[in-house]
């Protein structure tokens, strides 16, 4: 491998529930590589037993699976080692979110994808919209499932094209029913989360609006070019004003993954910079539980592989501290965690949200609810 | 999941949508967001499977010219085919009527028609078979699309005169879209790096447009969905931005911020004031400039009732999923004055599953 070589493409096909086609769809532009002469492989394919999809990968060679055992099972992963010695143009991979198991070289697939793309090979991959990061709450709002494994947004915002693969939740429902999708059993149970109309029409309607976003935000790299070539050679080095600059607290309660989610969010869509900030009372510094010094730790580090900008300060007064390094890194909005319930109706002591918005005569501070079931 | 009773208003709603569904055929759409992303194909494809199936398909209007790949797929189905008035193709509706199909597959919804025909344009042919009775499925590309035009012209330089209602659309029991992004290696040698990067500009932005207009249609199916159901709007898949105004708000920087932020998410802007039986003078006049530069930046004003602001506010946010209110926050009346107990705090502690931001003024 040369040091130089140029970073493959990656293509993700985007869909918002399992039998949409992006597999299928996929493998028909797979084979239309193939029929162009360009050098195609399948690094990774899970059947799903569904007849269209097998017939579509038919005269495209595959890369045989690595076997692995893990507790005196075997599982089949794909072999990464074995793609980058075959070094093909073009190879598909189904499945972006999937999680490696556990003793492999890498934890998650996406990772695998990252080095065939280092190596040069061009990529194209499958994910529904339920497993982007920054969603996560918001599709357990919506279909009562958490989703476990899951995809960084970077990840998805550094691919170079992101397709959805669209099909109305009617006819969706319509290809489970006749058992296209799934086996009878495995159906019903379907029918009884994601598969309800409802959520199916939500997850769309999720799944075209970040399609939409990613679109959009792929088109201002193209204007930046755009205008480099039109004008002066430094015209597209001028990034797009950064108005906004976003401050998330993190804490050691199980909200601050929610905060650091819906932050980051904001921040992506905002095109503001992001930091997660958690606050050590000095007082407290040696008295503090190792669990809730972990619980920070885990929150930060969360928030360090969304490639969020994390910093542990201490400080006298939690409030003090946010606000004081707030100013000092013009920041514009301060995202905190509502209190719980019980912690508004202790008029002992103002929680840290009242004394935050108190306090905060220069910046805009934003409350975070839980999200919760209907 | 939270049930709440219909008002009898939404009930006779239901029941006139019920009826009228029952009697009308099915509107599928594809849409695409420029030719040859291969709309026509998935539609004829479509009709192609649904025979196979059993149903009763026929092509009431098609392109004069096809590609291989169309020409294989029509051959398998029955064409009424297209009457010529004024070497203009006009679809033959009442041929098409007496033939009564189930499934009717109609190329190109946005054609007009020669002047003297019964319809002007082809949507309308449409809904005349929709009415009696048949199902048809159509492609459109979004150029042609009445509201949408003006944006695409100044994007693609062409202008169109031929056009369909959003609205229209918006009756579409079923819409698909065709997204296919545009080809990356240069159309042909004779472009310019140059011009192949304005080309992909183009294409994208109207790409971008195409996935925004179905986002849109599918969160009027999902309102409709929630409302048949007697269900409330608590889970959007679309960010509605809520910035509650009063008299001595700071009004200008919260709406302007809410549109800036409802832009980027591609939300709803929403800006509400709750009525106040008396308002002196001034007040008023300050309420007026503040809901001037609501529809200054095109913002949805509702002006809600209510003997309670922070429960007339917390109530119409819940029933309109909104995700985030606005609210703004008087450090003027001094250190005395606490946040806890005031308006605001209130609003903090209602607003279960809603963000809340704060804007000090």
């Amino acid at each position: 491998m040369q040091p130089s070589q140029p970073r493959g493409k990656l293509k993700v096909f985007l869909g918002y529930a399992a039998g949409v086609g992006k597999t299928y769809q996929m493998l028909c532009e797979a084979q239309d590589l193939k029929r162009k002469g360009v050098d195609v492989v399948i690094g990774y394919f899970e059947p799903h037993a569904r007849q269209d999809t097998i017939a579509r990968t038919e005269g495209l060679e595959m890369v045989p699976r690595r076997r692995v055992e893990y507790r005196g099972t075997e599982f089949e992963e794909m072999d990464t080692d074995a793609i980058l010695e075959r070094n093909p143009a073009f190879c598909v991979v189904d499945e972006f979110p999937h999680t490696n198991v556990p003793g492999s070289d890498r934890s998650k697939r996406w990772q695998d994808v990252d080095v065939l793309l280092d190596a040069g090979i061009n990529v194209l991959t499958t994910m529904n919209i339920q497993h982007l990061e920054s969603l996560n709450d918001h599709v357990w709002q919506i279909s009562g499932v958490r989703v476990r494994e899951t995809i960084p947004d970077w990840v998805v915002q550094q691919a170079d094209q992101v397709v959805m693969v669209d099909v109305p939740p009617e006819a969706l429902i319509n290809r489970l029913l006749r058992g296209v999708v799934y086996s009878q059993e495995k159906a019903k149970r379907a029918m009884e989360n994601f598969f309800q109309e409802s959520t199916l029409v939500a997850l769309r309607e999720l799944a075209l609006r970040q399609t939409a976003h990613e679109v959009e935000s792929r088109q201002d790299s193209l204007t930046a070019a755009q205008a480099a070539e039109q004008t002066s050679p430094h015209a597209g080095d001028v990034p797009a004003a950064r108005v906004d600059r976003i401050l998330i607290h993190v804490t050691s309660e199980a909200s601050a993954v929610m905060v650091i989610r819906r932050g980051k969010r904001v921040a992506d869509y905002l095109h503001a910079d992001c930091f997660a900030v958690a606050v050590q009372e000095r007082a407290k510094s040696n008295s503090l539980p190792a669990a809730q010094r972990e619980a920070v730790e885990r929150h930060l580090n969360f928030a360090r592989n969304l490639h969020i900008e994390t910093r542990l300060l201490q400080g006298d007064d939690v409030a003090e501290t946010l606000l004081e390094f707030a100013r000092l890194n013009g920041v514009t909005q301060l995202f905190l965690a509502r209190p719980k319930e019980g912690h508004f109706a202790t008029f002992v002591r103002p929680t840290l949200v009242h004394r935050v918005v108190e306090m905060a005569r220069d910046m805009q501070v934003m409350i975070i609810a839980q999200r919760k079931r209907c | 999941m939270e049930t709440r009773r219909p008002t009898p208003d939404e009930l006779l709603q239901q029941v006139q949508a019920h009826e009228e569904s029952q009697a009308r055929g099915r509107l599928k759409v594809f849409l695409g967001y420029s030719s040859g992303v291969g709309k026509s194909f998935r539609m004829f494809d479509e009709g192609r499977r649904r025979k196979e199936r059993g149903q009763d398909v026929v092509i009431g209007a098609m392109q004069p010219k096809t590609s291989d790949e169309i020409a294989e797929v029509i051959q398998k189905l029955e064409i009424v085919p297209l009457r010529y008035v004024e070497e203009r193709p006009v679809m033959d509706v009442p041929a098409l009527i007496r033939r009564h199909p189930r499934v009717c597959l109609v190329d190109g919804l946005a054609y007009d028609n020669p002047a003297g025909s019964p319809n002007a344009s082809r949507w309308q042919d449409v809904r005349d078979l929709l009415a009696a009775g048949i199902s048809v499925i159509t492609t459109i590309n979004i150029q042609y699309i009445a509201e949408l035009s003006e944006r695409v012209e100044q994007l693609t330089g062409k202008h169109v005169e031929q056009t369909v209602p959003r609205s229209f659309l918006d009756q579409a029991d079923e819409i698909v879209v065709v997204d296919a992004p545009p080809d990356t290696a240069p159309a042909n040698s004779e472009t310019t790096a140059g011009e192949d990067t304005a080309r992909a500009r183009m294409l994208s932005a109207l790409r971008e447009i195409a996935l925004l207009l179905a986002a849109d249609v599918v969160d009027h199916q999902l309102e409709a969905y929630l409302r048949r159901n007697g269900l409330s709007a608590t889970f959007g898949a679309q960010e509605r931005i809520l910035v509650c105004v009063t008299p001595r708000a700071n009004a200008r920087p919260m709406i302007e911020s809410g549109r800036r932020n409802a832009d980027r998410f591609h939300g709803e802007l929403i800006v509400a004031y709750v009525q106040q039986p008396t308002l002196r003078p001034e007040d008023q006049a300050a309420l007026d400039a503040h809901l001037a530069v609501a529809h200054e930046v095109n913002a949805r004003v509702e002006i809600l009732e209510g003997d309670e602001a922070v429960e007339s506010i917390l109530a119409f946010a819940r029933e309109h999923g909104v995700t985030q209110i606005f609210v703004g926050h008087s450090l003027e009346r001094g250190w005395l004055r606490r946040i806890r107990g005031s308006h605001v705090d209130r609003i903090i502690r209602g607003a279960d599953g809603m963000d809340v931001r704060v804007f000090p003024h």
